[in-house]
């Protein structure tokens, strides 16, 4: 484990992206602790335009639209994580319950997994947010985690099944070791830097998935979040009244956030997978 | 043909299930609402209504609708049989038109914007990266980056981007709409001018994203195929390098069409949003007003259009797919 994380450290595109990710969740965490003002209070008219005193001018409301990115992309980030690991978890437990069972459990979870990659899980979102009243910040994110684990579940499967049969996991089976002990010593290390890899994706789609059902207006209830600034810039025509600082920095936020995890995930990639090395 | 007749049918077989999967979702999620839905729609709907008559109609209406008053199993058998009759309710928030009008007048709008825009993107994304992959060098070291960045970018914040800077700052397109609505639509050239006018920034701004996330897989296969022991033995043969990156591309291109049939749910819904920032009359549009309104009947007959449409996209490419890969023909030959 300590020799993958010096490779991985070498790899400029994995510490450019952990870098640019760890930098921000930092400045976020940080920042509401030295402005201890509400995001949520009114203290300009609104969309004034940035200056000095409100570095990124004010929304429709009047809110110190800074104060609101700082809060948003904590609450986005947040979502990211939790749905990404839930999707983790989800998909790992049936990838490997397939894998490693085999027979029929495998072939029951396989079609199940295949069904849910192609029917749509943006609608399959849409279909659960609209059915739960109360929606707060964790339910969303677990909602989300809930409809994206089918990838994962299937890579995991694949590469369990294989490993199945190899010499070493025969051998502790001979050795009378049990079955969550097999899984958890002489599968999972095997799969490890995969699954990880995993989670990095997974939390790059959870937060475009919370700012795209909170653009439709089914976001959380009552939380700033990336997809609720850009839902307000929206619905409140801040395009039409040249507020370009009502939603570009939300936009540029989301996009930095995601382009840093897409990155370590191809410095992931090239360093796991030597053969695309170019 | 056997064998593909074969595949044919197994695979009809699974997105049949797959079907039925869906619709049993899109009749089950909206029904786990707290209480009867009937009656919280139905006090939405009748909000300053005095006449009792006319709130009874309308709690009748629905009631009917969504059979309430029978066992779940049963509902579910009415809903299966009005879908097959085409009937997806009544619109709330249009109350009462239904919903499957609207749709049909959004059908053509999504159709003529979504379809092009994937596979523009997708041709274009394609080639790009195959040519990164193969000229390497500054050409990739800048293409590549640029890509991802364009793929962290969600659509509708591309969409957004565009209309500030060529709708409204340059006014170079229109900003929102279909065509210009003071006209009447026409077959004149004016009117098909407005289309296309409008038809534009969306277009382009699913296209780019299409093309970020495209190229990236293209590249990473062509790379992958470029290292592989054939593209060394030939070069050894000193087969003619052109030769080589036609095999190389038609090898890497084979796994990009089975992610064009992976990916075309997350792009639909992606542009639907699209749809959205650009007022554009299509179903995202809809899907969007809907839930402000929450319009369940249109929420849902919207979902439900999605789900099956992405689903014949998929089957549609599975079934290309099948013809165009010898691989899947060889395996099928093997188990006669």
């Amino acid at each position: 484990m300590n020799s993958s994380v010096q490779i991985l450290i070498r790899s400029p595109k994995f510490l450019i992206g952990a870098i640019t990710f760890l930098l921000m969740l930092a400045f976020v965490t940080i920042y509401p602790l030295i402005n201890t003002n509400d995001p949520t209070e009114m203290v300009a008219l609104a969309f004034q335009p940035p200056s000095a005193e409100l570095l990124l001018g004010s929304d429709n409301f009047g809110r110190d639209l800074f104060l609101e990115l700082v809060y948003g992309i904590k609450t986005s980030i947040f979502v990211g994580l939790v749905a990404g690991l839930s999707a983790t978890i989800i998909g790992l437990i049936i990838g490997l319950s397939a894998g490693y069972i085999g027979g029929i459990v495998d072939d029951f979870l396989t079609a199940v997994t295949n069904i849910f990659i192609v029917i749509p899980s943006f609608i399959v979102l849409i279909l659960i947010s609209v059915s739960i009243d109360s929606r707060s910040t964790l339910i969303t994110a677990i909602v989300i985690g809930i409809t994206s684990w089918p990838w994962t579940a299937r890579a995991v499967r694949a590469q369990t099944s294989s490993l199945r049969n190899r010499d070493h996991v025969n051998i502790a089976k001979i050795s009378g070791h049990s079955t969550p002990r097999i899984i958890l010593f002489e599968i999972l290390p095997y799969i490890m830097s995969y699954v990880v890899m995993a989670f990095v994706l997974q939390t790059a789609s959870g937060i475009l998935s919370e700012a795209s059902i909170s653009m439709l207006g089914l976001g959380p209830y009552n939380t700033i979040s990336l997809g609720i600034i850009m839902n307000w810039a929206l619905i409140f025509e801040a395009p039409v009244s040249g507020a370009w600082w009502a939603f570009i920095p939300a936009a540029v936020a989301i996009a930095i956030i995601t382009f840093s995890l897409y990155l370590m995930n191809t410095g992931m990639d090239e360093i796991f997978n030597p053969k695309i090395r170019s | 043909m056997n064998a593909y007749r074969k595949f044919f049918l197994k695979k009809s077989l699974w997105y049949l299930v797959t079907l039925l999967v869906a619709v049993a979702l899109n009749f089950l999620l909206p029904r786990l609402i707290d209480g009867n839905p009937v009656s919280v729609i139905a006090s939405q709907m009748t909000q300053g209504m005095t006449d009792s008559d006319s709130i009874k109609k309308v709690y009748d209406t629905f009631a009917e609708e969504f059979g309430i008053d029978k066992p779940l199993w049963q509902q579910f058998f009415i809903y299966l049989g009005n879908l097959m009759k085409g009937d997806l309710g009544t619109s709330f928030g249009l109350y009462p038109t239904p919903v499957t009008s609207i749709l049909a007048s959004a059908v053509p709008w999504t159709l003529a914007l979504q379809l092009p825009a994937i596979l523009v993107g997708w041709i274009i994304g394609n080639a790009l990266g195959a040519i990164a992959a193969y000229k390497k060098g500054v050409f990739d070291k800048v293409l590549f980056p640029t890509f991802l960045f364009i793929n962290s970018i969600p659509f509708f914040i591309l969409a957004i981007i565009m209309l500030y800077i060529f709708g409204l700052t340059l006014n170079w397109f229109p900003t929102s709409g279909g065509y210009n609505y003071q006209m009447t639509p026409n077959l004149s050239f004016e009117f098909i001018g407005s289309v296309i006018s409008h038809h534009f920034l969306p277009f382009i701004s699913i296209v780019l994203v299409t093309i970020g996330g495209q190229a990236i897989g293209m590249r990473e296969m062509s790379i992958y195929e470029l290292n592989t022991d054939y593209v060394l033995y030939s070069k050894l043969l000193g087969i003619k390098d052109s030769t080589i990156a036609k095999y190389v591309f038609k090898n890497a291109m084979l796994p990009q069409i089975t992610g064009l049939a992976l990916s075309i749910g997350t792009m639909i819904g992606g542009s639907l949003i699209t749809e959205i920032v650009f007022s554009y009359p299509g179903i995202g549009t809809w899907l969007f007003t809907a839930i402000r309104q929450l319009d369940y009947p249109l929420i849902s007959g919207a979902t439900l259009l999605i789900a099956i449409s992405v689903l014949l996209a998929n089957f549609t490419i599975e079934i290309i797919y099948g013809l165009v890969d010898p691989r899947i023909k060889a395996t099928q030959m093997e188990e006669e």
